[in-house]
């Protein structure tokens, strides 16, 4: 990182402080001077857009915290009073609202990115394992927020999820009441949530830096999954990268945007504007979109332990995802029979959201396990296989080879890219 | 890069096709309900001042006796955005409800005439006493039922809802429950005592509430026609305003938003174009 940047201070302050801590030449190393393969397509800005989304709803978060009462009497009417009468209260709130949307849906195609170039191998395992681990306390942060607004469908998920706790032999009943902090979902549980929900950013702020040092210490992986050989397949990160980062975090803006001005309760559900009544049940509890295809997952098993160990088990198997696949070509750009198991693995996890907002019912319950088994052949069945099977198209010997090889479009490039 | 798109497109197309069967298995029970015509509706929308105040009549003299407004404060009505009412006029409005206040230096609650600062009074002391009222039904609070009711839209209507800035699923759903109901409910249907039939209706086919509107029943006064039909249009955009008051300031500032950001957007793409022009990649 830090070795990356040949900087040597220039004025006295900048001498002073390099030589007791060095930290100008670790930010000129990281972000600045950094060597990054020169044929990085839009589908790497998601990077970029993912650390812009989680400073915004950490700054939109703290001050919406600054009105927000965490408590069962008063919680849904505060957020009605940040929506009322708190100044651009309503700004706030939509922003954070829809900020966690738009994580999600930045991180499920920076994850599809890794997926389909083959991020997540070796010498990047660590990158990728640090990524789920980011994913993962994301969906306990969103989670958890959701709850806050207590409104029916806070009230009714929180009473779901917890108690896919009680399904753990033995010991699951004394676990779903420590989490409650009693017998039912209370006032205990929504202020054990709120201190987790604000605790929890920060966290995933330090695994952050982690995931970035880890794949800093590796190099980018890039669109032909060639390791960089010479100083040629190399451009320096500021000004090449910053500013296209930062054309695509503006795009991505303008769809955050869209969504926060316009169409602010389109992510949400209606019933969450319906304060949280224990007594009355909603007909159909579904959880937010971006949690769907695992709640799928979770009602396509019959049993309740087995459908819990399915879910979870949907996440853990991407921490052994660099070893299940045993394919030594990395980008997808160059394995014609993965490309298309991509695809298709893509649209069945489309599938399983889908089916993930209907009721666990008839149809929907047969294709639930269908997808559900298919999901988990992709990782433990196709993917070893595919490595074995498979055989590869020639890779270009260098970067530079492959962008500037007889007259043939740039690697992969998704947007409105010159070459 | 091309070959990946076109996969996607492709991937999107089937996906489609097959869920679109299933959705039709689905949608079976569940009510239509026809979109309207708002004022308040698309990227430029407004609430109709006029329509509001309207609609607020109706809330007062007809609604106001079961349903509760507790987030709607008297100031409110004077408030940009809203029905545009003059401070003045609020506060005459305000004047015409009692609330409780206390307690005072005796320690005894008593009653007075509510202020601007006040919330709307509910009409019933709390859910038990309303229920008693209403036959066991609860009638829900106004202030956020815009927000709070919606006819499941189903696929692929939902991803199209997105792109047309569809989010009068609320205001469409009233309009339709309160011009909805039918005096014979139809064969197998059975209507309880003290419910009316609504195929409408969200929970079920019949609910608590009579039908509340009839033709002449709220007094207008600037000729607009004394129908169900009109007064439904108006309760339900009042009733819009009740559950997004900033609705207004939101759609303004997010054009000015999303102007600055295609600008911006513009300038930093010729920015990115000539900062990488020498460089192959």
């Amino acid at each position: 990182m830090a070795g990356h940047s040949n900087y040597v201070p220039q004025s006295a302050a900048a001498k002073w402080l390099e030589s007791r801590l060095p930290v100008i030449s670790l930010i000129r190393g990281s972000f600045v001077d950094f060597p990054t393969p020169k044929n990085l397509n839009y589908w790497w800005t998601f990077g970029g857009i993912l650390f812009m989304v989680l400073i915004a709803q950490i700054l939109t978060g703290v001050v919406l915290v600054m009105h927000y009462t965490p408590s069962t009497a008063n919680a849904f009417a505060s957020v009605e009073h940040i929506m009322r009468d708190v100044n651009f209260g309503w700004l706030l709130r939509y922003l954070h609202a829809n900020g966690a949307s738009m994580f999600f849906i930045a991180v499920y195609i920076h994850i599809f990115r890794g997926m389909y170039y083959g991020s997540y191998k070796a010498p990047r395992e660590i990158s990728w394992i640090l990524g789920v681990i980011i994913f993962l306390i994301m969906m306990a942060t969103a989670f958890m927020g959701y709850v806050l607004p207590w409104g029916q469908m806070s009230f009714w998920g929180a009473t779901v999820i917890t108690n896919l706790f009680s399904a753990i032999p033995l010991v699951g009943e004394e676990i779903r009441t420590w989490l409650w902090g009693g017998f039912s979902v209370d006032n205990p549980t929504l202020n054990r949530f709120f201190s987790l929900h604000y605790l929890l950013p920060f966290m995933i702020f330090g695994v952050v830096l982690l995931h970035v040092w880890a794949f800093h210490t590796t190099g980018n992986n890039n669109p032909t999954g060639v390791q960089p050989k010479t100083k040629q397949d190399t451009i320096p990160f500021h000004p090449y990268y910053t500013v296209k980062d930062l054309f695509a975090i503006v795009v991505f803006l303008i769809l955050f945007a869209w969504f926060a001005f316009y169409v602010p309760n389109y992510m949400g559900h209606p019933d969450n504007y319906t304060e949280a009544n224990p007594l009355v049940t909603p007909a159909h509890i579904v959880p937010e979109w971006y949690f769907l295809p695992f709640y799928a997952i979770l009602r396509a098993i019959p049993d309740k332990l087995g459908g819990v160990i399915a879910m979870f088990g949907s996440i853990a198997v991407l921490f052994v995802l660099p070893w299940l696949d045993t394919s030594k070509v990395r980008s997808g750009t160059f394995r014609p029979l993965f490309k298309q198991f991509f695809w298709i693995f893509g649209a069945v996890c489309i599938g399983l959201g889908y089916l993930g907002s209907q009721p666990a019912e008839g149809i929907y319950v047969i294709l639930s396990r269908i997808l559900t088994a298919y999901y988990f052949a992709h990782f433990l069945i196709i993917l070893p296989l595919l490595g074995f099977l498979e055989k590869p198209k020639p890779l270009p010997a260098s970067i530079s080879e492959a962008v500037l090889g007889a007259g043939q479009p740039a690697g992969a490039v998704a947007g409105p890219q010159t070459k | 890069m091309t070959g990946m798109v076109k996969t996607a497109r492709a991937l999107v197309a089937v996906a489609a096709l097959a869920f679109s069967a299933t959705a039709f298995a689905a949608e079976g029970e569940a009510p239509h309900i026809e979109k309207q015509q708002w004022s308040f509706s698309g990227p430029f929308g407004t609430y109709d001042r006029a329509q509001l105040q309207r609609g607020f009549k109706i809330y007062k003299e007809v609604c106001s006796s079961c349903h509760a407004l507790k987030f709607v404060a008297f100031r409110n009505l004077a408030q940009p955005g809203g029905p545009g009412f003059t401070e003045e006029e609020a506060k005459v409005i305000a004047a015409e409800y009692t609330v409780t206040d206390g307690p005072n230096d005796e320690g005894d609650m008593y009653e007075r005439p509510a202020v601007l600062a006040d919330h709307f009074p509910s009409p019933f002391p709390n859910e038990q006493a309303a229920r008693a009222a209403n036959g066991g039904a609860y009638p829900p609070d106004f202030s956020l039922l815009a927000k709070a009711r919606a006819a499941h839209r189903g696929f692929p209507a939902f991803v199209f809802d997105a792109f047309t800035q569809y989010q009068e699923q609320g205001p469409d759903y009233i309009y339709a429950l309160l011009t909805g109901y039918e005096e014979e409910a139809p064969e197998g249907v059975e209507v309880p005592a003290g419910q009316y039939y609504n195929p409408h209706f969200l929970a079920g086919k019949t609910l608590a509430m009579a039908p509340p509107l009839s033709d002449e029943l709220v007094e207008y006064t600037d000729g607009t026609p004394m129908t169900v039909d009109q007064y439904a249009r108006d309760v339900s955009a009042f009733m819009m305003w009740a559950a997004e008051p900033k609705l207004e300031e939101r759609k303004k500032i997010g054009f000015r938003v999303m102007a600055f950001l295609v600008i911006f957007g513009s300038l930093l793409y010729f920015t990115k174009q000539k900062i990488w022009r020498k460089v192959d990649h």
